[in-house]
């Protein structure tokens, strides 16, 4: 196993030669991961049906059969994707037990594409979270400091890239859950352009800003994900019918002095000084390397948390009011009226409201319940309808700011990862931590955060990169280009 | 503004939550702080301005209707938390 840089080209270069096998990666990570347990990066792992995997591809390749462009890779899955038969909880109890009847549109292009499906990857509860403390499953933990959060809400995807239990994982971000955990694990990831890549078996959090995504340790891994999950799906109507571009091609390209925005807003209070540091040092290496830098104003940055926290908990609760203990999800066993006011309403009712109390952790209820109070009459006006002008105000301010400039650049996280338990208790923290991330994903771009540095004490830091709609080449072309001269995509946590 | 138990009550009934008297205090006094933040989107003259419900706006998207594959019963009915052999059951709907 080649350590510390196990990465997806590498692997299948070494299976292509002969030189290991699929079932010999795979068998051996299963049991890494095993070591790694206290983690808590996977909620469902089960070898049998991995070497099971790695097998038939191994068969396949010795054959001289066609193979796929990751034939015989493991890969992580956000446990939202639905794979048929397979549990799918989404970090809640509300879904325990749950095996979806099909597969996820990216699950069957992965498979198709010969990836051995490694194991359902932790999350904070239904992707709402900055931390993975609310999954129902328990914590995560940052594998570079077992006392921090790996970041949320798809924080076992990027823990489990960033420890080498897999080369590569999916995640979804809704407001920053792709990029704010690669960041503060020391991983790549990218957030796709709305539209890019299906979301058709994603379960839905916020279905105009959910976006299903790749985790990797460099570009080029990144870019091999991305080409295989990419494309029109007629099962997703929001799903964008446009060509994909060769994404592996793009990182190899020259950066070709490209314009870069540095966004004024995004350096404000509350920015830790070593992050800060590290992100103007990746501006001065940007320069060197060739690139026009310029400041960029993004004026309604600051309403970006504000419009999020209103949009998306009030899809939220349109999408979740299907788990009502009917037809899937976890159903209450006792309905009687136990609180003032319930000996009024008739049974199914109680039913339903039982099922979600028992089956919903708090973050989870507390988002329903802003939505719910978003889009009430009276309100939606006020509130929603607001946030959704707010969010046009937004677009306008990349569709300003992509007129002078290829990329704009800032920092992914405010703060490199932080301790368990400190954001917990105040929800208002907790949504901060995604403050440079979200306008993204309300604008509809694409963003993808890479490694470009460590704190004094050893903390991976990110670097955000943000594109016009659809030029994810661009983004790979030019975080590539910083990828070249510096080494902060080799380092492993422990100095591994 | 600042919403009122009552008010929070009625919330939840809307959002089919049961809440128990703790809880209800508690996701008051939250939901008060997250509309207290959230307000500061009302200092935006938004006067005129189209709502942008998709960060990439298509137009409708249309297609032949034609059936496609279905699940079986039984493949419905597997994740079902209560069903028989052909149904899912719920408590009773009617008197």
């Amino acid at each position: 196993m080649p350590e510390p840089a196990m990465t997806a080209h590498r692997l299948l270069e070494q299976m292509n030669a002969g030189a290991t096998t699929a079932e010999e990666i795979a068998s051996q990570l299963i049991k890494k991961a095993e070591a790694a347990k206290t983690l808590n990066v996977f909620v469902h792992l089960d070898p049998d049906h991995i070497l099971g995997q790695a097998r038939a591809i191994d068969a396949r390749r010795k054959a001289g059969q066609p193979v796929g462009p990751l034939a015989g890779v493991p890969v992580g899955i956000k446990d939202l994707l639905c794979v048929e038969g397979e549990p799918t909880t989404c970090g809640s109890k509300m879904l325990k037990g749950f095996k979806p009847p099909y597969d996820a549109t990216v699950i069957a292009r992965i498979k198709q594409a010969g990836a051995v499906l490694f194991g359902k990857c932790n999350m904070d509860e239904f992707a709402m979270g900055s931390s993975t403390e609310n999954s129902a499953y328990g914590p995560t933990l940052n594998p570079w400091d077992a006392s921090r959060v790996p970041g949320g809400s798809s924080g076992g995807s990027a823990a489990a890239v960033a420890a080498d239990l897999v080369p590569l994982a999916l995640g979804s971000d809704t407001g920053g859950s792709i990029r704010q955990p690669a960041a503060v694990c020391g991983v790549v990831g990218l957030k796709p352009t709305y539209g890019r890549v299906s979301r058709y078996g994603l379960i839905a959090f916020a279905s105009s800003l959910d976006q299903i995504g790749p985790f990797a340790h460099d570009l080029k891994d990144t870019a091999l994900l991305q080409a295989v999950i990419s494309g029109h799906d007629p099962r997703d109507a929001t799903s964008v019918d446009a060509p994909v571009p060769d994404y592996v091609a793009a990182v190899a390209q020259p950066l070709d002095r490209p314009r870069i925005g540095v966004v004024k807003e995004f350096f404000g209070a509350g920015l830790d000084p070593e992050v800060a540091a590290a992100v103007e040092a990746a501006v001065k290496i940007y320069e060197k390397a060739g690139a026009t830098i310029r400041e960029i104003s993004l004026p309604h940055s600051k309403y970006g948390v504000p419009a999020y926290y209103l949009v998306a908990p009030a899809e939220c609760s349109s999408n979740l009011a299907r788990y009502d203990g009917t037809t899937y999800g976890h159903r209450a066993e006792d309905f009687s009226p136990k609180y003032p006011g319930e000996e009024n309403l008739p049974p199914l009712l109680r039913m339903m409201m039982a099922s979600r109390s028992e089956g919903f952790g708090p973050e989870v209820k507390r988002r329903i319940m802003l939505g719910t109070f978003a889009l009430s009459a009276g309100y939606a006006d006020q509130y929603y309808n607001k946030a959704l002008q707010v969010r046009r105000r937004i677009r306008e301010d990349f569709d300003r700011a992509f007129t002078e400039v290829d990329v704009l650049l800032g920092p992914t996280s405010p703060t490199p990862a932080f301790k368990l338990g400190e954001r917990t208790a105040n929800p208002l923290a907790m949504y901060l931590s995604d403050i440079y991330t979200i306008t993204a994903n309300l604008a509809g771009i694409p963003g993808i955060s890479i490694p470009c540095g460590l704190t004094k004490s050893g903390l991976p830091i990110g670097l955000q990169l943000l594109a016009p709609a659809f030029a994810e080449e661009t983004l790979f072309r030019i975080a590539a280009g910083f990828e070249r001269e510096t080494d902060w995509h080799l380092k492993r946590p422990h100095g591994g | 503004m600042s919403l009122s138990n009552a008010e929070v009550a009625k919330v939840a009934v809307l959002a089919r939550l049961r809440l128990s008297p703790d809880e209800l205090g508690a996701y008051t006094s939250q939901l008060n702080a997250i509309v207290d933040y959230v307000a500061q989107l009302q200092e935006l003259d938004t006067t005129g301005v189209e709502p942008l419900a998709h960060g990439v706006e298509l137009t409708n998207v249309f297609r032949d209707d034609v059936r496609g594959p279905a699940l079986d019963r039984e493949q419905a009915l597997a994740n079902a938390p209560k069903r028989n052999r052909t149904s899912f059951l719920v408590p009773a709907v009617l008197e």
